[in-house]
């Protein structure tokens, strides 16, 4: 039993760091296992709360929406202090890094299909791409990037009326180029600034950049790019950029690899080592050990060697679907790996999907059910341990990809549920 | 446009349940890496955790490397991407996927396949690595006349015609070959001190520390002692890891076989395995299972451990570290990519930061760059050094002014690339509780 703390996380991405910096806030030993990387590498890095009720219009301020949603949407069950206890732990993970904290409301941002999201927080990065910001934009583009057009991110942008002039504009990024060069490669590029052949002569690759959009600017107070300026330089980049055009640049967030996910997981990373969390990384949970309805260890394979992690409270924030907490298969299944909680689901899987793309998927709102504590429930509605909480993607009753509220969700869940799992473990010290 | 084969009777029309398409493909001989490429869902994790991607403009990276190219393989008249060659074997793409996808055992298998059937085996190129892939041949030559050896390579001229006739970067300082080796001086000793039929650990040193830095098994093994263990050293080859990084899988599977038996020898009379090296860990572990198929080479990976993390796990070594106390000293400690892949790269920094005397800085993520084998070719030599840039600066930025790490490959281009003095876990520990 050498391996013991208080309470023990399970899963690295943002509703379990954020429920291990929750739990850690006072004296108990907290340990995150994480498993491989998690899905905020290719999340656009935006935290949204509550973006849409239903198909209509986008909603303005999440906190008075909340009310509308039915009583056993997440946010329902954990109430609204919660949701501010989750940004508020959020904000102080990363600083300065990100905006939107002053108000209740949400922010507009352009994506880089050219919609416009409602969102909570955004990166520092991307804040000078308020839609509600009346400044003329400009959008750039470049050859090199298939999967991203300026002059048709900047005609949607027009289309949905936005209250300022926006032009597009395609260039070659400068330097020499393999011709399926990735995101990371220019990122990297602008990083440590290397010197690239431009107009003839020889300069940083900051500056070059600069030089190749200038004659563009036109009118525009602002300049947009797809979001791989950098990557640990990335305030570094855009400081320069801006003045060498003279104007605000700011990073629209786009698909995967995506450098704002990146970004804040590795800040997320810096904020559990600052506080002291310890981590292991590389080894799933595949098991657990419990005394009746309590968890007294979970089973970590460490490469073929089965080796327990004991602790008081334990956090599962594994995710959902696509991050593997939940998993389904052809025969029907769709379960909980670890703890085998229980998800409601329909045996059927024609039934786990509608014809309709973006209709009502039944399959988006699989995962666990809570209660007030976040502890997950089984089929006849009781805690399915007395000391295992859920955070994060791996809660359901609700389609968080079409209400735009995923972030949000897996703030307010850590947020309670390291809490409670904090100070239980307080209270089991005392007792002992 | 998809290598799937389309059944002729399909229609579409017609109700789904007569397709099944885990069934397009012929089923697979050999080892089936099908459900590995078909988990691959291009989330790009794998690419931009690659440290040769990053810096090397014309590799396609691993989830080219991997699954895609795979895929391509179907097709008979499509041949292994050469650019295989410029993997380095880091497995960092095995450590990011979200899915689980094999993608270093799908390089692995591409390289060997590669290296077999398409590499001209009288080339300067297959030569070279053939023979860093065999260092233990190598280094049990050179320790016979360890002198004479260290000051052969020491030449000038010597180097030099390393870099022209081999291919061997004149930039690298051959590591020195100590006077007397691990199992010398084991031998020497009469063996473990402890006796203990019902704790005993047996000692995979690897290459490394027998012929080189011999400190760190003989740390191992008065560590170990320490805690009670009788320590075993049986006869052991090379692990291989040169071998797969080189796609040479014939010698790699000719050491393991030694391996297996000798080291499943131990464990059937009660023994775990123990490793210094993550390298060697990693090999036993992982890549044995992976892509060998010998009787015991499962056993063999279910009871190999680091020598840190069994401790770890078996005694309480959290509490017999906050009882000691070491000389002032801080240390820039930088994770092996293979540690990282058996959840190790946290230990020896979450250990020692509670240790009375004793300073740690982790110098982050990034991957030294040399990659065993791979730093040691001309052709590799500036990758590896580019990649190596992020971790010597950060290594200047900490407050300690020595490296530590596990593996010996890491220690040689960190000492490379800052002068710094690299030490071992195991000898930190060593000073703290022996």
């Amino acid at each position: 039993m050498a391996i013991r703390e208080d309470v023990i996380v399970i899963g690295g991405g943002l509703a379990g760091s954020m429920a291990a910096l929750e739990a850690a806030d006072g004296e108990a030993s907290v340990r995150l296992v994480t498993h491989k990387k998690s899905t905020l590498r290719h999340a656009s890095g935006l935290i949204d709360v509550l973006g849409y009720l239903d198909e209509s219009e986008p909603v303005s301020d999440p906190f008075a929406a909340i009310s509308e949603l039915p009583d056993d949407h997440p946010y329902s069950i954990a109430g609204e202090a919660a949701i501010r206890d989750g940004l508020a732990r959020f904000d102080e993970a990363v600083g300065d890094t990100y905006q939107g904290d002053h108000t209740d409301s949400n922010a507009l941002l352009p994506t880089f299909g050219g919609a416009i999201k409602p969102t909570a927080r955004y990166p520092d990065a991307a804040a000078a791409g308020l839609a509600s910001d009346s400044r003329d934009m400009l959008v750039v583009g470049f050859e090199e990037l298939t999967e991203y057009n300026a002059g048709m991110l900047a005609d949607h942008l027009d289309a949905a009326d936005v209250p300022f002039d926006v032009d597009g504009v395609e260039l070659n990024f400068p330097g020499e180029y393999a011709n399926d060069s990735r995101v990371t490669r220019f990122a990297k590029r602008l990083d440590s600034d290397e010197d690239v052949d431009h107009d003839g002569r020889t300069m940083g690759a900051r500056q070059a950049l600069a030089a190749s959009v200038e004659p563009h600017l036109g009118d525009a107070e602002r300049v947009g790019f797809p979001a791989f300026l950098g990557d640990d330089h990335a305030a570094d980049v855009r400081a320069d950029l801006e003045r060498e055009l003279g104007v605000d640049v700011f990073e629209i967030p786009m698909g995967p690899p995506s450098f704002p996910g990146m970004r804040l997981a590795d800040r997320l990373k810096d904020a559990v080592d600052d506080a002291g969390i310890h981590i292991s990384a590389g080894n799933p949970v595949i098991d657990y050990e419990a005394d009746g309805d309590e968890i007294e260890a979970v089973i970590v394979d460490s490469k073929g060697r089965e080796v327990p992690y004991h602790a008081e409270e334990f956090i599962l924030a594994t995710g959902g679907l696509v991050g593997k907490g939940i998993d389904s298969d052809r025969d029907g299944t769709v379960e909980e790996p670890i703890f085998d909680c229980h998800i409601p689901h329909s045996d059927d899987r024609y039934d786990w999907f509608e014809q309709e793309a973006f209709g009502n998927q039944p399959f988006a709102h699989f995962g666990v059910r809570i209660d007030e504590g976040m502890r997950p429930l089984d089929a006849g509605g009781d805690p399915e341990f007395t000391n295992l909480r859920a955070a994060g993607g791996v809660v359901g009753g609700t389609d968080p990809v079409a209400e735009k509220s995923q972030s949000g969700i897996s703030l307010t869940t850590a947020a309670v549920a390291g809490q409670r799992a904090r100070n239980q473990a307080a209270k089991r010290e005392v007792s002992q | 446009m998809s290598d799937a084969q389309q059944p002729s009777d399909f229609d579409a029309t017609t109700a789904v349940d007569e397709f099944e398409p885990v069934d397009v493909f012929p089923s697979s001989e050999d080892m089936d890496l099908r459900p590995g490429a078909d988990n691959c869902y291009k989330c790009t994790s794998c690419d931009t955790s690659c440290p040769v991607a990053e810096v090397d403009e014309d590799f396609p990276g691993p989830k080219f490397q991997g699954p895609e190219q795979w895929r391509l393989k179907r097709h008979e008249d499509v041949d292994i991407d050469d650019s295989i060659l410029s993997c380095s074997n880091c497995m960092r793409c095995d450590d990011a996927c979200p899915s689980s996808v094999p993608l270093s055992q799908m390089h692995n298998t591409a390289r060997g396949e590669y290296v077999e059937e398409h590499m001209d085996k009288l080339s300067r190129e297959y030569l070279r690595n053939r023979m860093l892939s065999n260092y233990r041949t190598m280094a049990s030559i050179g320790s016979k006349v360890p002198r004479l050896a260290n000051f052969v390579m020491g030449l000038g001229i010597t180097s030099t015609l390393g870099e022209k006739i081999m291919g061997i970067p004149s930039e690298r300082d051959v590591p020195e070959f100590a006077t007397e080796t691990f199992r010398q001086w084991w031998k020497k000793r009469g063996g473990s001190t402890v006796s203990n039929p019902d704790k005993q650990v047996a000692y995979f040193h690897g290459c490394y520390s027998n012929y080189n830095t011999v400190e760190v098994g003989k740390a191992m093994v008065r560590v170990f002692e320490e805690f009670g263990y009788e320590v075993l050293v049986p006869k052991q080859q090379c692990s291989g890891t040169p071998m797969f990084a080189n796609g040479m899988l014939k010698d790699a599977r000719r050491e393991a076989e030694v391996n297996v038996r000798e080291l499943g020898e131990a464990i059937d009379n009660g023994a775990e395995v123990i490793a210094s090296c993550t390298s060697c860990s990693m090999a036993l572990r992982q890549e044995y299972p992976e892509l060998f198929d010998i009787e015991g080479i499962e056993e063999l990976s279910e009871h190999t451990w680091e020598a840190l993390e069994f401790l770890r796990v078996h005694e309480d070594l959290g509490q017999a570290i906050l009882d000691s106390e070491v000389d002032p000293q801080a240390f820039a400690y930088h994770a092996p990519c293979h540690a990282r892949n058996q959840g190790l790269d946290r230990q020896a920094v979450e250990l020692f930061r509670d240790l009375e005397g004793a300073t740690i800085e982790d110098v982050g993520e990034s991957c030294s760059g040399i990659s065993g084998t791979y730093g040691w070719k001309s052709e590799k030599y500036e990758t590896s050094m580019k990649i190596g840039a992020e971790m010597f600066d950060h290594m200047e930025h900490a407050e300690g002014d020595v490296g530590m790490t596990e593996c010996p490959t890491c220690a040689m281009q960190m000492n490379h690339g800052t002068g710094y003095e690299i030490r071992h876990p195991l000898e930190l520990l060593e000073e703290a509780v022996v």
